[in-house]
């Protein structure tokens, strides 16, 4: 747990548009280590994504603008010239999309597929390689592999897609696996055999996953960490469990509290957070969260910093109120929740 | 509108009250062609195989299943958007399988229906005004009073009724369902069906439009039909819930009952494969990931259609396809192997008129059933 791989500093993003500068991510800083999982929680536009597409380059246009450093073995993913990049990227840095059928070529066999990837890194013989892919596919669980190996994707199921996705993804063993929203477009007895699937593979490889999700049942299920992401700002992060017991930032207890859970009586009202995200072309002063939170002061109109406020090290929350005023507003009918009603 | 109202009513229930909106052994089949210049039907698609369901009124009853397995294609069928190829359709005791255009239209303002994805269910050219206002317009509403009842909508589903002049594309996803939402109420319907209504909305957005829905069930009296693909979503609407698998009911029960005690494996694997947002309850769970995907809909297996992926299944599952067995409750359960119901509750159920016509006649703890060796309990939640 002690080795870091990836470490990311200040990365912001953003992009140049007719209507202005769009910030997608500002000020972003975590770091992975060997054999952890973390995981990137938020709503669409909150920069979950735009984040670790940058680590793998992917961001990379015209009129993106980018700063800060994410240091993966030393060498800097966001300004490596893209030579570099190419030799890490799939080697060193692998992705898993959430959607395997425009994520791989319709017209080349699976198998193929995966062989290219390890040809394009290593210089063995073209059957070599076919053999790899073949094996790899067994392991992430694609029954009859060889004979499958020579199928197009369309052939392939939703979770056997995502599984070629994955095989791809691990064929070179990778320091560090990115998965962007893997099973958002699964079902879900298909999503928990694929998170098995992750679970195990990543623990036998000892290597660092980053897990984009909306989810809040899959980040309880998978992660080690949680990095809370809303209109492009880390909000709060922690271990799994300083999230979900001892949430800090009220944008957390609002998506807490607004989860349907399968295995309670359900209250009778979800307590809902009111209002929409912000627009990231003209973000509110300070706080981003400030126009939604009901428990919003003064101070909210200054940007809170991304600090540990609690004496456990590790948790750190970008919030202006104090632990103690925290514990007593985040209850709401005996769970967590944002209250309803202030603000709307 | 009164003509079709004599025909054929159906037995009433036993309260007296007929329900609103009942299905009868309703089957839709899609034909597959061949790719050739005849495009011969090669197969159909048993998209939904005999269903039966009876919703009364101001009740909401609950479909889910995953991709698929037929509920938005039996969502459709309910509201005739799909002729179904076999089976009849009630409302209110008035058969309307067979309605022509005019005919249903009585029925078309009582029944609404929203759709999932609130981009392509929206004319993108038409002003929020028009797409709500239109219904009452055909119902023969007054201008001016059409607009009045488009501005008390939009405020009532949590819109700026100052926004009657903007595009859908002007809105963001939650807003747009709004505006769905809005549209399903312009002219007081009794029933709205929902087709996973916030499946494409982001969490916090997604309490917000449950909430909604909500109120205006209370509100109105709506009863709604609320398909879903999880058990999650659901659980905080329904009276009743169905568990759909590969076109069939495989399970139909009073809503807080199905969470505590599923009857039919395949309902006990999609509880267990739902991930709970709480990493300590996750861990104590035990979990059993059911393996294997849905089998092809177009030749699908006999016998019980879970068959191929139940951890229970015995020779008779693949050959007898079970009925839907009626235990204490109301609670249905189409399983030979039916769990957390003890040998009592077993022997005292009895085969429900919503079984399929094809099902065998054979109940749980019948003769071969009963030689099942004892299978360890499901592990509650």
């Amino acid at each position: 747990m002690t080795e870091q791989l990836l470490e990311i500093e200040d990365l912001e993003v953003s992009f140049a548009t007719e209507d202005g500068v769009l910030r997608a991510v500002g000020g972003v800083s975590f770091t992975v280590s060997r054999g952890e999982t973390v995981a990137i929680v938020g709503e669409s536009g909150s920069g979950k994504s735009v984040t670790v597409m940058t680590l793998m380059g992917l961001t990379r246009s015209p009129n993106a603008r980018f700063a800060g450093t994410a240091r993966l073995h030393g060498e800097d993913l966001v300004s490596a010239p893209e030579d570099k990049l190419e030799a890490i990227r799939g080697k060193e840095i692998a992705m898993i999309f959430q959607d395997p059928i425009s994520a791989l070529s319709p017209v080349h066999r699976v198998g193929a597929q995966i062989a290219e990837q390890i040809l394009a890194h290593e210089k063995i013989p073209r059957a070599a390689a076919l053999e790899r892919a073949i094996e790899l596919m067994g392991r992430v669980g694609i029954p009859n592999a060889r004979a499958r190996a020579r199928s197009y994707p369309h052939e392939f199921s939703g979770g056997m897609r995502q599984r070629v996705m994955i095989a791809m993804a691990l064929s070179l063993s990778p320091s560090v696996l990115i998965a962007d929203e893997p099973t958002t477009a699964l079902d879900v007895t298909i999503q928990a055999q694929i998170l098995d699937e992750i679970r195990q593979l990543s623990a036998e490889a000892d290597n660092g996953v980053i897990f984009v999700t909306h989810d809040l049942g899959v980040v309880a299920d998978i992660a080690d960490r949680v990095l809370v992401m809303y209109a492009g700002r880390l909000v709060e992060q922690g271990s799994v469990d300083d999230i979900f017991y001892d949430p800090q930032h009220p944008y957390t207890w609002g998506l807490l509290g607004s989860v349907p859970r399968v295995d309670r009586d359900p209250p009778r009202r979800l307590p809902a957070i009111p209002g929409a995200p912000p627009s990231l072309l003209r973000p509110p002063p300070g706080c981003p969260f400030q126009p939604r939170c009901p428990h919003a002061f003064d101070r909210c109109r200054e940007l809170p910093p991304l600090a540990p406020r609690l004496p456990d090290a590790g948790h750190l929350d970008r919030c202006w109120l104090t632990p103690d005023d925290k514990r007593a507003l985040r209850e709401t009918d005996g769970r967590i929740g944002l209250t309803e009603g202030a603000a709307s | 509108m009164t003509e079709n109202d004599t025909l054929a009513p159906g037995p009433a229930k036993a309260d007296g009250q007929p329900p609103l909106l009942r299905a009868e052994h309703v089957q839709l089949y899609f034909p597959v062609k061949s790719g050739g210049l005849l495009g011969r039907t090669v197969g159909h698609v048993h998209a939904v195989d005999d269903v039966s369901l009876s919703l009364a009124e101001g009740q909401t009853l609950g479909i889910v299943g995953e991709s698929g397995c037929g509920k938005s294609t039996l969502a459709r069928c309910l509201v005739r958007l799909y002729e179904p190829t076999a089976g009849a359709l009630r409302f209110r005791d008035t058969d309307i399988t067979k309605l022509g255009r005019r005919g249903m239209q009585p029925f078309r303002r009582e029944v609404q229906f929203v759709f999932q994805d609130p981009v392509s269910s929206l004319n993108p050219r038409k002003r929020v005004g028009q797409i709500v206002g239109t219904p009452m317009r055909l119902a023969g509403l007054k201008r001016d009073a059409a607009a009045a009842r488009v501005r008390e909508l939009l405020e009532r589903v949590g819109l700026n009724p100052e926004h009657v002049n903007r595009f859908p594309h002007e809105f963001s996803g939650g807003q747009r369902q709004r505006i769905g939402v809005a549209r399903a109420l312009a002219n007081n319907p009794r029933l709205i069906v929902l087709d996973e209504p916030v499946s494409a909305l982001d969490v916090s957005i997604q309490a917000q439009v449950i909430n909604l829905l909500d109120d205006l069930q209370d509100d109105f009296g709506l009863s709604y039909v609320f398909i879903a693909h999880g058990l999650s979503v659901v659980r905080h609407f329904s009276d009743q819930i169905a568990v759909m698998y590969l076109g069939k009911f495989v399970e139909l029960s009073p809503a807080a009952e199905l969470y505590h005690k599923p009857i039919h494996p395949y309902t006990e694997a999609l509880l267990a494969a739902i991930p709970i947002p709480d990493p300590r309850d996750n861990r104590a769970r035990e979990r059993r990931v059911v393996g294997g995907e849905p089998p092809n809909p177009i030749l699908p297996p006999p016998g019980c259609r879970f068959n191929t992926r139940c951890p229970r299944a015995t020779e008779v599952c693949r050959e007898v396809e079970p009925p839907l067995a009626e235990y204490a409750g109301g609670h249905l359960a189409a399983c030979h192997h039916p769990m957390n119901v003890s040998p009592e509750e077993i022997a005292a159920a009895t085969r429900s008129p919503l079984s399929p016509l094809s099902a065998g006649e054979l109940m749980p703890g019948g003769s071969e059933a009963a030689a099942l060796p004892e299978v360890p309990g499901p592990a509650s939640p």
